[in-house]
């Protein structure tokens, strides 16, 4: 059964925004996302500082078989980046809502974001 | 339109995630997921459907004289329950498939080619086929299951006799009643590991997959799809037609001098084999030293010069590493050189390693 938890946003391209008090954000892959992508074994992350824009690959992710790519849902600057992943990407599967990948500060715009209800119909739709 | 195995609805039944391959749909992995199932093997056992895979009887007087003609390696002498692999080269020395021979007696031969060449090899096949032997299809009557893995043997035993099961690699028992199931069992597989692969009636598919699944499970026996099949494979440094092996690049390059006996009477493709030496690319191992992970078709620079490209890529989940296949010059090609390949944009370092990656 897939879990999605009520209070994150969501993004048609299967990513997680949690968006902070102070208007920061962090973003992961929802557990839809690992659980079609697999067994994750490399993560490919931005650097602290690098501009990011809503709708194009922040970094990509990559399971045994494939690679994707991971979509920023906002545009802004990166804060931080989870670098446990970097030797743990194995931890999306496990946790995927507690694996962020990154945190985005000073946030200019954003995908079309989903809730939680309307992220789990979308899904149910691609099938 | 994709064709169902015989084991089509079992994969469903266990959650494997389907997919199209070579014409059929087959679980790519179970809910287990790939590095599970490929530890498995290496540690236990897994079963795999490989029913898939193309089979061809060649029978008749000149059989012998035929796979001689059509296949690189020499069947002369072969005993019957031998197994033996072979490159089939096109004119130009390159290759239209490998596939692997079983001597049933005299006369007899059993080929098992790729699925996804199996109609292109028919064609070959039969358009170069000459004298007293007939080809004949079987491939939509079999079912072809791969039970690899250092447990096999005692799964095995629970069902049949020591007697029953061939002792070397590379040779088969063709009839064996695997509880009450009438199978050919060999001695080989596509994995590195020690294993066995059986063949059955289509329809006994299923009763056969239950049964090995249900007995080995003690032993820590879990169904296995496609993606571990591939990175068992690449470890083992197995070459995987359309990738190590094409049209173009043939057995030479690929290293596998073992099955090309350039010494036998003339066989399609000796002439193009023979004009292809020297080399000018030979197969080689990369192992992954900087960040990230190396797929097909990717290139490889050694400094600002192109030096060659990758023909397979992965993750290896039992070595831990990211490890690839590639072709490069003879003079490259040197154990501990270091390249770079071009990953989506991105330089990773890699240097050349010795073939295979893993020897169990």
């Amino acid at each position: 059964m897939m879990n999605t938890p009520e209070h994150l946003s969501y993004t048609k391209s299967h990513e997680w925004v949690l968006f902070a008090a102070d208007g920061s954000a962090k973003v992961g892959l929802t557990d839809h996302a690992q659980d079609a992508l697999g067994d994750l074994v490399f993560v490919n992350l931005p650097q602290v500082g690098d501009a990011l824009t809503c709708g194009e690959a922040l970094g990509d992710v990559e399971s045994v078989k494939a690679v994707s790519d991971v979509y920023s849902p906002v545009s802004g600057t990166v804060k931080a980046v989870n670098e446990d992943l970097l030797d743990a990407p194995e931890a999306i599967n496990a946790d995927p809502y507690g694996a962020w990948l990154v945190e985005v500060e000073d946030i200019t715009d954003r995908e079309e974001l989903l809730d939680a209800a309307a992220y789990e119909a979308h899904c149910a739709q691609e099938g | 339109m994709e064709k169902k195995t015989p084991l089509y609805d079992r994969h469903e039944a266990l959650g494997g995630k389907i997919v199209p391959f070579a014409g059929y749909l087959l679980p790519v992995q179970y809910p287990t997921g790939v590095i599970a199932e490929h530890m498995a093997v290496r540690t236990a056992a897994g079963l795999f459907d490989v029913s898939h895979m193309g089979e061809l009887v060649f029978t008749g007087p000149d059989a012998l004289q035929n796979l001689n003609h059509m296949l690189t390696n020499d069947f002369t002498g072969m005993a019957d329950g031998q197994v033996r692999y072979s490159p089939m080269c096109n004119d130009a020395g390159g290759c239209v498939d490998d596939l692997i021979v079983y001597k049933v007696r005299e006369e007899t031969y059993l080929v098992v080619v790729n699925a996804a060449n199996k109609d292109k090899d028919a064609a070959w096949m039969a358009e170069h086929l000459t004298g007293a032997c007939r080809m004949k299809d079987i491939s939509e009557t079999v079912a072809q299951v791969a039970l690899q893995g250092p447990k096999s043997k005692e799964i095995l035993l629970k069902l049949v006799g020591e007697e029953d099961l061939p002792k070397k690699y590379y040779s088969f028992v063709p009839a064996v009643m695997v509880g009450g199931i009438r199978c050919l069992v060999s001695r080989t597989g596509y994995t590195g590991e020690f294993g066995y692969e059986l063949y059955c009636a289509a329809g006994e598919g299923p009763a056969l997959w239950d049964l090995l699944l249900e007995t080995g499970k003690e032993a820590g026996l879990i169904p296995c799809g496609l993606g571990a099949r591939d990175t068992l494979r690449l470890e083992a440094a197995m070459p995987l037609y359309g990738h190590e092996l094409t049209d173009d690049i043939g057995p030479l390059e690929a290293g596998l001098d073992f099955a090309i006996k350039l010494g036998k009477e003339d066989f399609i493709g000796k002439a193009g084999l023979e004009s292809r030496l020297p080399l000018t690319k030979v197969r080689v191992g990369l192992e992954v030293t900087g960040r990230g992970i190396v797929r097909e078709h990717q290139d490889i620079y050694i400094g600002d010069r192109l030096a060659g490209q990758t023909t397979s890529g992965t993750h290896a989940p039992f070595l831990g590493k990211a490890i690839a296949m590639a072709y490069l010059s003879p003079e490259d090609a040197v154990e501990g050189k270091q390249v770079e390949v071009d990953v989506r944009g991105r330089r990773v370092a890699c240097k050349v390693v010795p073939l295979p990656f893993y020897k169990r």
